[in-house]
């Protein structure tokens, strides 16, 4: 199993370690719901150096990913601007969801998942012929997520320090889904979790003293857990579990990461979306919230009026104090359904798939 | 290591029994089984005089990660639930042989204790698992 270059922090914060597709993770380290409402309330941090990094390089590279991707790089023009995106195969099916960061006319940042990694990378080379571009793995970059309300602030405190004799201003006035290269770093205001904060790439080398520096702070580690409940929480999808290779974005709810216009741009499963669209869509990606007590999980049996769906990820979420969950449904259901839970039928109310942004109630429980 | 107590009993299905002394026996479940559950989020509790037999499943401990079933360590009839646990069900992770014990039981045949576990023999068996 593969260790990041943190292994001995995560040790040292009692850490719980886990196989996470194929690395040895912190699932928490000690109580995943301190954790979780550590990040709501002030601050925490990640170590997602599993997460993959790429850079692409060349005189192509916005063509090339242009066709690679369903969202449109061409939406971006400010440096370092970042966008959501996923990347079809031919038939709509998701073969991974990722964020591309656009960095200079011929240079591009993706970060993809780990557990895709190898699909992903095998993918994006067959796809590159025809193309003058030059994909490198960036197997050098540690990556750390710092998310809370307190988050940046602690940081940008820090960074002086970490960062020596260079401006940090860039950092400082960062908007929301931008990032910034300093020195060797790259600092994004991105996240996973519904709340501010940053996303940083730093060298192996160096994460540690930064770990160090950031716990002094009272930057409490976060577990993967958490990662979950977090994000889950702030609405977003997790591959593998709410869409994979099977799904398309239009039923995954993920329809607002595809850019139809221009028309004129050919980008993989372009085809097979529009055919999806133009026969209507059957089914449709919403938020549920369970009526009573009990815990919605993935896989559980969602019935309505308009016919059967299932949950795609469900958990207790911690912040509201109810179970929410994702699920996938007939086009036609309406505002309440019901969830077999452990061989009973329970009331759920279905909302739309945000729950908690910006430590901030998205519903009524 | 997880914390073991010598005076409880245990089955292997990581419940702890109490005997107290009166034909009742308080039951929880035990550190070991905390630490994997994780953070307990909502405990689903037997009704008061339901009767069980040994190994049924009486309780549902729900998990951030899980639910898993608490089987009933003995034959008998329930007399009293932590009812605490319906707001409070991180007593079971913070205090699993205090506060976050889990339901009482009238035991049919007390003779039936001396088929559980000791501490001992419990510690052994979380070893080799």
């Amino acid at each position: 199993m593969q260790r990041t270059a943190l292994y001995q922090q995560h040790l040292a914060a009692s850490g719980k370690m886990v196989d996470f597709a194929g690395w040895e993770m912190p699932i928490h380290y000690g109580s995943q719901l301190n954790e979780h409402k550590q990040v709501r309330g002030d601050a925490g941090m990640f170590d997602v150096s599993h997460m993959v990094v790429l850079d692409l390089h060349g005189p192509e590279v916005k063509p090339y990913l242009q066709q690679l991707l369903a969202n449109d790089v061409a939406r971006l023009s400010v440096p370092g601007k970042a966008l959501y995106s996923c990347m079809l195969n031919q038939q709509g099916g998701i073969i991974d969801d990722l964020i591309v960061y656009y960095l200079a006319a011929d240079c591009y940042r993706l970060v993809v998942n780990a557990a895709t990694r190898e699909n992903d990378l095998a993918w994006m080379r067959q796809q590159l012929a025809g193309f003058n571009v030059e994909l490198r793995e960036r197997d050098d970059l540690s990556m750390l997520a710092v998310q809370g309300p307190q988050a940046r602030q602690k940081v940008m405190a820090l960074l002086p320090a970490l960062l020596p004799d260079i401006a940090l201003d860039a950092a400082a006035e960062l908007k929301p889904f931008v990032g910034v290269a300093l020195r060797d770093w790259f600092i994004a205001r991105t996240g996973y979790t519904g709340e501010d904060g940053f996303e940083i790439m730093i060298p192996h080398a160096q994460v540690a003293a930064a770990w160090e520096h950031l716990l002094a702070a009272g930057i409490a580690p976060i577990g993967l857990g958490a990662r979950d409940t977090l994000r889950l929480e702030a609405g977003m999808n997790l591959y593998g579990t709410d869409m994979d290779i099977t799904t398309s974005p239009l039923v995954s709810g993920l329809g607002w990461t595809v850019a139809w216009e221009p028309a004129a741009r050919v980008f993989n499963g372009r085809a097979a979306l529009e055919a999806e669209r133009a026969a209507g869509v059957p089914q449709k990606f919403v938020g549920l919230v369970l009526q009573g007590k009990g815990v919605l999980r993935s896989h559980m049996q969602v019935v309505c009026a308009a016919g059967e769906g299932e949950i795609t990820s469900g958990t207790f979420s911690p912040s509201l104090g109810v179970a929410i969950a994702m699920a996938r449904v007939p086009a036609a259901c309406g505002d309440s359904c019901e969830v077999v839970v452990r061989g009973k039928l329970m009331p759920a109310n279905v909302v739309k798939p945000s729950f908690v942004r910006n430590g901030t109630p998205q519903i009524n429980v | 290591m997880s914390n073991i107590p010598a005076d409880l009993k245990y089955a292997a299905s990581h419940e702890w029994v109490r005997d107290n002394e009166d034909g009742t026996v308080t039951v929880g479940i035990t550190d070991h089984a905390q630490e994997l559950l994780g953070d307990l989020v909502f405990v689903e509790l037997p009704d008061v005089d339901a009767e069980f037999g040994a190994g049924d499943g009486i309780v549902v401990a729900e998990s951030v990660k899980a639910a898993s079933d608490v089987y009933a360590p003995l034959t008998g009839k329930v007399t009293e639930v932590n009812e605490a646990l319906i707001d409070a069900p991180e007593l079971v992770n913070s205090d699993p042989y205090g506060d976050g014990w889990l339901f009482m039981l009238e035991v049919e045949d007390m003779d039936m204790m001396a088929g559980l576990l000791d501490a001992a023999a419990y510690e052994d068996g979380i070893e080799e698992a």
